[in-house]
């Protein structure tokens, strides 16, 4: 067994510990962190390892979300057949817009996945009297449950996502130590010695896109069903921001630096909104200590000071 | 007459007006090693950069293998054989010296990538800098690891943009003797400015001039052909005078020929 996954199964014990000794509170917030860490592992697979820039990702996470939400409230699917919904969902959208963004490329592939995930939040306004829009509806209680384990529970919701987040985590590793994933990140180094190499740019990074768009999916489709809200506010901008800001702070292109990015980040909001209404400004200020000082975040300044290993 | 590996008929590219290459014909015999001279702005890398696919022609047609390739885009060229390194070393810097070679070799599927990588790596006396990162490695052994990345690929064709560029004599021997390995399985194509290495080892020589061609024809040839030694040399050179002349920076290896 290596270092580096000695330490990935080290935090997952850490996590699993975790449950028994945190408080209510936490224990719901750590939850929330382990979905939203997979939403930031899915946008690190695109931004971290393949260097592709999205602005759009909100719009992946919501197909997930909304699949299963209204596979379950609509068309009465069952829970696991809905949460595979939302995970094929994730990634066909991918993989539509992947087709066509990828004809562009830098600010331009910002730029057109922003507006994509922007026609998908005001595709779920428009039809309003499906999604209830800007309002949202509650996944019932009754749906939120597979066999006897009910997500709306707080030990079987811990547990859930968990799992979720073990599963990500462990093929992350296994994609950054695959051909797949060397590939992708010699598409992000160099992309004209790629393509001298044999390699099509396009084809690598719409599988990259795709990829990441089923992690996405997983995520909202969990977040649907553990915590068992659909609304549209999942679709705005914000939501495609927030993962570009957990894995800029935990470090780009590092496995646990989603994980870490979405606690930090997590809390920081949490804490600083205690205090102050002004909550964004503290964030601010983090992020511009971050940009000065360790500009490849948390675990990237690690590995330049000497923990290379580290995937 | 020994069956031609590529062939191109008419290859035009133009900027703006500006002919940078201009209905070239051009063949190149299978097994052999080829290289290509000319003066600075003579078209020689917008050559061969037409040929791997990396720009597109203006006119003409390309033939590779017997099958016109004229359309395909680049990377589907690579696929099938024909491999290309830059003449501004164009590496991974930022990962291992490793993964630059593996990610040339494994694009074949192998089942045995992390073997055939340091065999490859061996070839060229990297094997002992595989964890390094690629761009710490001294100038002359990332043009070696070019090298490497493109050997590695088991191209049918070769195609070298001056590729001693930068090196030390000792390398550029090293380099003549891995050249000469890999013929005749795989055909070689070189641009080169240092006339040691054109006249020792090139089987043919084409000269590039104002995007046409002045002249093909054996080393041999090509030292006595009047209307190169007025391209290259500015008039009134005769074959003798080649490295009393040849003083310009570009031609530095010449300044080394043998009479």
């Amino acid at each position: 067994m290596t270092r580096a996954l000695a330490l990935h199964l080290a935090v997952l014990a850490l996590l699993f510990a975790a449950q028994f000794i945190l408080p209510p509170y936490h224990h719901t917030n750590i939850a929330r962190i382990m979905v939203l860490a997979v939403f930031a592992m899915g946008y690190n697979i695109a931004f971290g390892y393949t260097g592709l820039l999205s602005l759009g990702h909100a719009l992946f996470f919501a197909a997930g979300l909304y699949a299963t939400g209204l596979g379950i409230e609509l068309w009465g699917l069952p829970t696991l057949a809905a949460l595979a919904l939302g995970l094929a969902a994730g990634g066909a959208i991918a993989a539509t817009t992947g087709m066509l963004a990828l004809r562009t490329g830098g600010v331009s592939f910002m730029i057109v996945t922003l507006m994509f995930a922007q026609a998908g939040y005001l595709t779920i306004l428009y039809f309003g009297t499906y999604t209830r829009g800007d309002e949202g509806f509650v996944i019932e209680r009754a749906a939120r449950s597979i066999a006897s384990l009910d997500f709306s529970s707080d030990t079987t919701r811990y547990f859930a996502a968990l799992v979720l987040f073990a599963v990500a985590l462990l093929a992350n590793l296994a994609l950054t130590r695959s051909r797949l994933g060397r590939s992708m990140i010699a598409m992000r180094e160099n992309e004209e010695r790629s393509r001298m190499l044999g390699y099509n740019p396009f084809k690598v990074k719409l599988i990259a896109l795709v990829i990441s768009g089923l992690y996405a999916g997983a995520a909202g489709a969990a977040y649907g069903v553990l915590f068992g809200y659909v609304g549209a506010s999942f679709a705005t901008i914000q939501y495609s921001i927030l993962p570009l800001l957990y894995v800029l702070l935990g470090g780009a292109g590092t496995t646990l630096g989603p994980f870490l990015g979405a606690f930090l980040m997590f809390y920081l909001i949490d804490i600083s909104s205690g205090y102050t209404t002004a909550h964004l400004f503290v964030v601010g200020a983090a992020l511009l200590v971050l940009v000065l000082f360790a500009p490849k975040g948390i675990l990237g300044a690690l590995r330049d000071r000497g923990a290379k290993w580290l995937p | 007459m020994a069956a031609m590996i590529l062939s191109a008929r008419g290859l035009s590219k133009h900027y703006d007006g500006i002919k940078a290459v201009e209905k070239v014909d051009f063949d190149l015999q299978a097994g052999q090693i080829h290289a290509l001279i000319g003066p600075n702005g003579a078209g020689k890398t917008t050559f061969v950069s037409l040929l791997s696919g990396r720009i597109t022609p203006s006119a003409g047609k390309i033939t590779f293998d017997g099958a016109d390739i004229t359309a395909l885009p680049a990377h589907t060229r690579v696929a099938l054989g024909i491999s290309y390194t830059f003449q501004i070393t164009s590496i991974y810097a930022n990962l291992p010296v490793f993964d630059n070679v593996a990610l040339a070799i494994q694009r074949k599927g192998t089942r045995h990538l992390h073997a055939e990588t340091m065999a490859a790596l061996d070839r060229v006396g990297l094997a002992d800098r595989a964890d390094q990162t690629a761009g710490t490695l001294a100038y002359g052994h990332q043009r070696l690891l070019e090298i490497a990345m493109g050997l590695s690929m088991t191209p049918k064709l070769l195609i070298l943009d001056e590729p001693t560029q930068g090196l030390a004599n000792a390398e550029i021997d090293a380099f003549n003797t891995l050249i000469r390995d890999v013929t005749p399985e795989t055909t070689v194509l070189l641009i080169e400015h240092n006339m040691d290495v054109v006249m020792g080892l090139a089987d043919r020589v084409t000269v590039l001039n104002f995007g046409e061609t002045l002249a093909t024809g054996t080393p041999a040839e090509i030292r006595a052909n009047a209307a190169v030694q007025t391209a290259y040399l500015g008039g009134e050179a005769d074959a003798g005078t080649l490295r009393d002349r040849c003083g310009l920076r570009k031609c530095a290896g010449a300044a080394r020929a043998k009479p």
